[in-house]
């Protein structure tokens, strides 16, 4: 099968949402990932992106226009529906605090596996669940069973970061969506921190859609896409 | 399940303010639990204080007040049964035996009945015990007397032990009988009924000491001594009230009848069951308060548990879209929350009925010994899985009020996470 012609990983047409109805704080005219693609979307704050990761990961649906993950109508189905196509299909990394304080850091991994029947059987194809995430903590550099075992509260904000990546890339989920992952670390962990994302995305084949204000993180990737702040209307 | 297993987790995190709602509700569920049985069983040791009688005859009056003096001991008689009464209804051929009860004097503050020993056989309380001797045998002697184990424990008394016998219920100095004293020759086990606070002695005992006396004043320049009592004639003319057991109990209502519809003098038969539950009724609305105070015990240990979910909410956000970025429905945050109701509701519990058996094990001695009521260890009657479960509901149906805001929450945030 011919690679293009497999429908695109992502596709967002003509997408406009309205947090509480007043005005949209998005409107975007076209957005789309292909696999194995690897996208920059950069933006002032305001510009409504984490708004368009919660319309890409099916938390919330646009006022107008529509969203299609894998050839599936996202915008469109019902939220368990949603939900289920964010377990199966996305590995989501927050800005900061993305690991839950009372599991161990194995288990804050294995967290997708729990939600997702798909990836709990992607991961476990070579031997156990929990194998794997040992395997993607250590080439994320986290490697070792005593720091495996501590808790997620007890690791510097840069090893948390790499732990809340394997958590995303656990089940190889098609897309991996950052939301600024890079945000609350110095200079040198955020550079360590891009590199390992991006080997471990290469390596199993996802998407990587990543939010960053930062330009000089622009060139490692194959595309920019721009967000622009919403003008204000006259009335606001 | 895996919801129960995160649930779990999440609660070890906040282990303080976890063990402080258990225990909050524990103590509430000690409480309604506690209150409930204290009451059962303070009501079938009240039920049980006269058993094997089928009727209790006496002087005509209300059915509880002639259980109250009769068998309480509260309260004096208006009037008596006249000996001859007594001895025709004991000859109806239905009756099978008859115990007579004479009252009206005391002993430092403990009511004397004078009876027969026939008393010490035919009476009978709970689940049809028979009065037990501590030490010593019925009385023999026409200055006998038995004693109750309250009696024996509070007076220090042993066997051997003279006592002396006040007229009347008051104790006042002047209304001894001081010149028939009589001696303690048996004591009763511990019964948890009012013959634990009284003195037995003889029908002809209690006629031996009123032979110089007419209506409750010494007669003046009139003094029998012991020993002369002993050569009369002390058959009393009249008697308090008494127990009767019939033949066949068929019979109860035949007699019971007869007995009130007696025309030499004015009397009445009651069933001691009966009458039991109306004197409990009486004290029903009491009973009843206390049960409605424990209940609200147990809502305001559920406010407990609500106030720490609620407050906890806020700083559990960033937990719930974390939950959400993993796949998560939004329901699933919902039954997280209910599930910690749940466990939360459930140690409860478990732990208040825990702490149930544990001050039970511990007091029911004291209980048992001071205010007569037999406390058992059994396990939870259906009436207590039902407060348990009344409280498990309640705590499911309070638990949804966090558990709706922590879904509409993460619902409204998205992947925001507020911090």
């Amino acid at each position: 099968m011919n690679l293009l012609d497999r429908p695109p990983l992502l596709v967002c047409r003509d997408l406009r949402f309205a947090w509480n109805g007043l005005r949209d704080v998005i409107a975007l005219p076209r957005l789309e990932v292909r696999r194995d693609e690897r996208v920059f979307i950069h933006g002032p704050s305001g510009s409504g992106k984490s708004t368009l990761l919660s319309l890409i990961t099916g938390m919330i649906t646009p006022r107008i226009g529509n969203i299609t993950l894998l050839g599936k109508p996202l915008s469109h189905l019902p939220a368990t529906r949603r939900d289920r196509l964010r377990a199966d299909h996305i590995g989501y990394i927050f800005q900061q605090f993305n690991l839950l304080p009372y599991l161990d850091v194995v288990d804050n991994v294995l967290l997708s596996c729990a939600f997702s029947r798909r990836r709990h059987a992607n991961a476990s194809l070579a031997g156990s669940c929990r194998d794997e995430a040992e395997r993607l903590l250590d080439a994320l550099g986290l490697d070792g069973a005593a720091l495996q075992r501590q808790r997620a509260t007890e690791l510097s904000v840069g090893q948390q970061q790499r732990v809340a990546a394997a958590r995303a890339l656990i089940g190889h989920p098609e897309l991996i969506v950052a939301d600024e992952p890079t945000s609350a670390l110095d200079t040198d962990a955020r550079d360590a921190f891009l590199d390992l994302l991006l080997a471990e995305c290469a390596r199993h084949h996802s998407g990587l859609l990543f939010v960053s204000h930062d330009l000089g993180l622009a060139k490692h990737f194959d595309r920019m896409v721009r967000l622009d702040a919403m003008p204000q209307t006259a009335a606001a | 399940m895996r919801l129960l297993v995160l649930a779990f987790k999440s609660m070890r995190q906040r282990r303080y303010a976890v063990a402080l709602t258990v225990l909050t509700i524990a103590l509430s569920v000690l409480l309604l639990l506690g209150v409930d049985r204290l009451r059962r069983q303070a009501h079938s040791s009240f039920a049980s204080t006269v058993s094997g009688t089928d009727l209790i005859v006496g002087a005509r009056s209300g059915p509880v007040n002639l259980l109250l003096y009769a068998i309480f001991h509260v309260g004096d008689a208006t009037s008596n049964v006249s000996w001859q009464s007594y001895q025709e209804i004991a000859a109806l051929p239905e009756v099978a035996w008859t115990v007579p009860i004479s009252l009206g004097d005391s002993h430092r503050g403990f009511r004397v009945m004078g009876t027969t020993t026939a008393f010490f056989d035919r009476y009978r309380y709970g689940a049809g015990n028979r009065l037990g001797f501590a030490e010593g045998a019925p009385f023999g002697d026409l200055y006998d007397a038995v004693i109750g184990a309250q009696v024996a424990r509070r007076l220090h008394y042993r066997l051997g032990q003279s006592i002396v016998i006040a007229h009347g219920f008051g104790g006042m100095r002047q209304m001894l009988h001081a010149d028939k004293p009589f001696r303690v020759v048996g004591i009763l086990a511990p019964t948890g009924t009012p013959v634990d606070g009284t003195v037995m002695v003889s029908l002809a005992g209690i006629e031996a000491i009123h032979v110089d006396w007419r209506s409750g004043m010494r007669l003046p320049g009139m003094q029998i001594s012991a020993a002369q009592a002993r050569t009369m004639n002390l058959t009393p003319t009249s008697i308090t009230a008494f127990m009767v057991g019939l033949k066949s109990r068929l019979a109860t209502f035949a007699v019971q009848r007869a007995v009130n519809d007696y025309t030499a003098e004015p009397l009445l038969a009651i069933l001691p069951g009966v009458a039991l539950d109306q004197l409990w009724n009486l004290v029903g609305a009491a009973e009843n308060t206390l049960r409605a105070v424990s209940a609200m015990v147990v809502l305001v240990g559920l406010c407990g548990m609500l106030t720490a979910l609620l407050t906890m909410l806020d700083e559990r956000r960033r937990e719930m879209a974390i939950l959400r970025a993993v796949g998560a429905p939004a329901h699933a945050v919902f039954l997280l929350l209910l599930s910690e109701s749940a466990l939360l509701a459930i140690a409860g519990i478990v732990l208040g009925v825990a702490l149930l058996y544990a001050m039970l094990a511990v007091v029911r001695g004291v209980v048992q010994e001071r205010l007569g009521i037999m406390l058992t260890l059994s396990p939870p009657a259906p009436g207590e899985w039902l407060l348990m479960g009344a409280v498990l509901v309640m705590a499911l149906l309070a638990g949804c009020l966090p558990a709706w805001i922590a879904y509409r929450r993460s619902l409204a945030d998205g992947l925001r996470m507020r911090l």
